[in-house]
């Protein structure tokens, strides 16, 4: 069989550029020049968690506000000189953090970090534009409110943190969004938009001098520190219980999960790989053989690992018609047990290793990816390092550890279920 | 912010946005089948996709459904790697798999370690000629697939909508066929019907190997020929005959009320040229007018709707340029609280009047061909993109050279040209609108 060289995985951390720049901000740089364009990718700690308690949603709609409108623009005029010199400019807001995404070719540098800046420093928050992007958001709430995914994974939500900031709707709420005033967005963005909570990850055409400098212009008039609400850390309730929610529809989407282990454990790296057993994303995995190429009982069927910082989950799902929808929560609970019990077997842990280590490098083939790695690794609170040491990590996991990580991961096997259709004897 | 684009139910891979050309290799074996390599050195890794010039509109009479159904069949072992084998490898070296079906094509692809490439070419090229399907295997998958129906469309109206939508769009042509196929025909379809198609297309001189990453194009035509090369050619590519769209002449309104909708939307689709059955120049113009009329905020739709008369909270156009036979433009939005869908069908006419009467201002008309052209450059930065481009384009009989000279192609697109096709594509005659419309309980 033909074969190309294998070649010697060359070290991923040290090509990471760390910044400190002289006005203050933090950032991890990979020069790359084969493409003409730099892209970055950078978040602020705080995101939805800090939403006033009665008003869920301020984050979200302040991270859909920063491009509609800085400076001398008005929300067209932004959007036409973002278009002017072809930049990507995007803002979310996630549980803990509220990011950006921008992308800009070489050549326009200069205009766009000025754009940058002006949507991070001067935003207008105009009233027009609150009430535009406020009923934006209320469409597609509006368009989700009966569709069984989204009717699953709110009343999971509901479930598992009913007196925690992480049970609140992250988008806001139909009837709440109108209420949330311009003071709402101001106040947010005052306590959540500073140097000492701003994390960035930069990938592209362009040398860390020439970076630095940029950032400063982009971000170093922000206020020096942050003011932010500590959330409490949380465990996930409603283990054992299950939620049903009537939606006409032919078939049952259902949510599982139950509390994980946080992402600085020792255990972790071995959760990595058991929860890749039970029903990581390939063909190979326990559910998809157990649940779809066994039984036809759905077309996707998956469990993830999900670390905010303050809650730890493992979280799952599938759909299938509501006559079977049962039998497929039966085939997935055993699956479970079986793990929790019996922990995987020697070629299973094996061949689970070897998939996430060799499939570590796709993570690195574009910039954005690249960038949003570089990212996900400082809101994860990890080093440069991590990049050399995480398939270090997951080859260490040995078969006990992985039957120590499943009885952690499993436990008793209970979960919380969320489920939304016409589920037969559910 | 983009609140909902129907075009999403299309699988479209994408319209012909490819870029300034990186340095593409373009070659074909002795049994037909053609290789295209896009090399792309910074990451150690490798995208290798096998294309076939075959998809859900080539699904024989009653049988819709049968080539995504294939699709899902090609996973099922073969005689001398069984069922499981080759996901299993895949899996074992890190790598990601997957396949998809669209109306013109039907698509395979692994992306790994580039080491691994040639061990991945051995498996795919085997499944080409030596599937095996028993009944134990066909009959679980086909309920896999019924389940996929219902997760994608039986659950979401507005998926439903589209669906009726198309099939009011094509009243001839089988792209009014949904991809995935109707649950009645899709429940009959067995093994039989699965090889019967396989036999007919799966063969080298309707294959397409692309593959993207870090290799080295030599090389990789070198293990073409050692791996797919040694697939005996079958004597001629298969012959799609699909019947074709009579002149449409009637404007059509589709309505979907359903009691699970609380956000009411708008579509409406025309039939135009695509890349492939356009006058020269035609389909670039259509790509730059779809920017101007309806490609984010900058937009007349969004400026005049969203902004200036506030009765939409989104606007949007897509067009669908990479396709075997004439394609689809999508007008779509969503009307503001108050507003009726009478009420937004009318405001969107009267914009798309203004639209035809009155030419782009220079500023605007440049700030798109800018945009146009620089995601161009952005694409580069993928290779799954630029794999997914030109697999797409080479299956929906375009050219590399097409491709390649898209950017070029787009900056020389006139301000008459987008007049010119905005006059005589946005006939309303050859369009359906859709509705999708709160309704009570049955």
């Amino acid at each position: 069989m033909n074969k190309m060289a294998p070649i010697e995985e060359a070290s991923r951390a040290a090509r990471v550029q760390e910044i400190r720049t002289p006005g203050g901000v933090s950032a991890w740089l990979i020069e790359d020049y084969a493409v003409p364009l730099v892209a970055m990718q950078f978040a602020f700690r705080g995101g939805a968690a800090q939403d006033p308690k009665s008003k869920p949603g301020v984050a979200t709609l302040l991270s859909g506000l920063l491009d509609e409108g800085a400076g001398p623009y008005d929300s067209a005029g932004f959007h036409e000189a973002l278009d002017d010199i072809a930049a990507h400019l995007q803002f979310s807001a996630d549980r803990d953090y509220l990011g950006g995404h921008f992308q800009t070719l070489t050549k326009n540098l200069d205009p766009a970090f000025e754009l940058l800046r002006l949507a991070v420093n001067e935003a207008r928050l105009e009233q027009g534009s609150i009430e535009r992007v406020a009923s934006q958001l209320a469409a597609s709430l509006r368009r989700e409110l009966k569709d069984p995914d989204s009717v699953a994974a709110r009343s999971f939500r509901a479930a598992a943190f009913p007196d925690h900031p992480y049970g609140r709707a992250a988008r806001g709420e139909i009837d709440v969004l109108p209420q949330i005033g311009r003071d709402d967005l101001i106040d947010l963005r005052a306590r959540t938009l500073a140097r000492d909570n701003l994390l960035v990850g930069v990938v592209g055409a362009i040398d860390a001098a020439t970076l630095s400098e940029r950032l400063d212009r982009a971000f170093a008039a922000l206020p020096a520190t942050s003011r932010l609400e500590a959330i409490t850390p949380v465990t996930m309730s409603g283990v054992g219980r299950r939620v049903v929610t009537e939606v006409d529809v032919p078939q049952t989407t259902i949510r599982f999960g139950r509390p994980s282990l946080d992402r600085h454990d020792p255990d972790f790296a071995a959760a990595i790989v058991v929860n890749h057993i039970l029903g990581g994303g390939v063909f190979t995995a326990r559910l998809f053989r157990e649940v779809r190429e066994k039984r036809g009982l759905a077309y996707s069927v998956y469990s993830h690992l999900q670390n905010n910082d303050a809650a730890s989950m493992l979280l799952g799902g599938t759909s299938t018609k509501n006559e079977r929808a049962a039998e497929s929560l039966a085939v997935i609970e055993e699956q479970i047990r079986d793990l929790a019990d019996n922990g995987p077997g020697d070629e299973e842990l094996e061949k689970a290793r070897k998939f996430l280590i060799g499939s570590y490098a796709l993570r690195f083939d574009t910039s954005t990816k690249i960038a949003g790695n570089l990212l996900q690794l400082q809101l994860e609170r990890r080093a440069p390092a991590y990049l050399d040491q995480r398939n270090r990590l997951i080859a260490a996991v040995t078969l006990e550890d992985a039957k120590r990580a499943a009885k952690r991961l499993f436990g008793d096997g209970k979960l919380l279920v969320a489920a939304a259709g016409r589920p037969v004897g559910m | 912010m983009n609140v909902h684009n129907p075009a999403e139910h299309a699988e479209s891979a994408g319209s012909g946005a490819a870029q300034a050309a990186p340095r593409i290799a373009h070659s074909r074996l002795d049994n037909g089948m053609e290789v295209v390599v896009i090399p792309d050195r910074r990451a150690p890794v490798v995208t290798h996709m096998v294309w076939y010039r075959n998809g859900s509109a080539d699904d024989p009479p009653m049988k819709s459904g049968i080539a995504h159904f294939l699709e899902h069949l090609m996973f099922k072992g073969t005689k001398t790697h069984p069922q499981g084998e080759f996901s299993q490898l895949v899996a074992d070296l890190g790598g990601q798999e997957n396949a998809f079906t669209g109306h013109d094509y039907t698509s395979y692809f692994q992306r790994m370690p580039r080491e691994h490439l040639a061990t991945v070419m051995e498996y795919e090229a085997d499944r080409m000629s030596n599937l095996v399907l028993t009944d134990e295997v066909v009959a679980p998958e086909r309920d896999v697939v019924l389940e996929e129906r219902r997760m994608r469309t039986d659950s979401d109206p507005a998926a439903e909508l589209s669906e009726a939508v198309q099939a009011a769009l094509f009243t001839h042509h089988p792209y009014g066929t949904p991809i995935i196929g109707w649950e009645h025909e899709i429940q009959t379809l067995g093994r039989e019907d699965a090889l019967a198609y396989y036999e007919r297309f799966y063969t080298p001189e309707n294959a397409i190997l692309v593959v993207a990453g870090d290799v080295d194009a030599h090389e990789v035509e070198r293990l073409a020929r050692d791996i797919y090369g040694k697939i005996p050619a079958r004597g001629a590519p298969p012959v799609r005959q699909r019947p074709q769209e009579p002149p449409s002449r009637a404007h059509r309104l589709v309505s979907l009320a359903d009691p699970k909708v609380e956000q009411p939307s708008f579509e409406r689709v025309y039939v135009v040229p695509s890349a492939r059955t356009a006058e020269p120049g035609e389909s670039e113009a259509l790509e730059v007018m779809s920017h101007l009329l309806g490609g984010g905020q900058t937009s007349a739709l969004y400026r005049d709707l969203v902004l200036d008369r506030k009765i939409a909270v989104a606007a949007g156009v897509y067009y669908m340029g990479s396709s075997l036979d004439q394609t689809r433009l999508w007008v779509y939005g969503v009307p503001a609280p108050e507003t009726s869908l009478e009420a937004f069908e009318a405001a969107i006419d009267e914009s798309l009047e203004k639209f035809l009467a009155t030419p782009p201002s220079e500023k605007d008309f440049n700030r798109a061909k800018t945009r146009l052209v620089a995601d161009a450059v952005y694409a580069q930065d993928s290779q799954m993109a630029l794999a997914r481009w030109y697999g797409a384009a080479l299956a929906t009989g375009e050219t590399i050279d097409d491709v390649a000279g898209w950017t070029d192609r787009i900056e020389k697109v006139t301000r008459e040209d987008v007049v010119a096709v905005a006059r005589k594509w946005l006939d309303k005659r050859r369009a359906v609108t859709g509705y999708l419309a709160v309704g009570e309980a049955a």
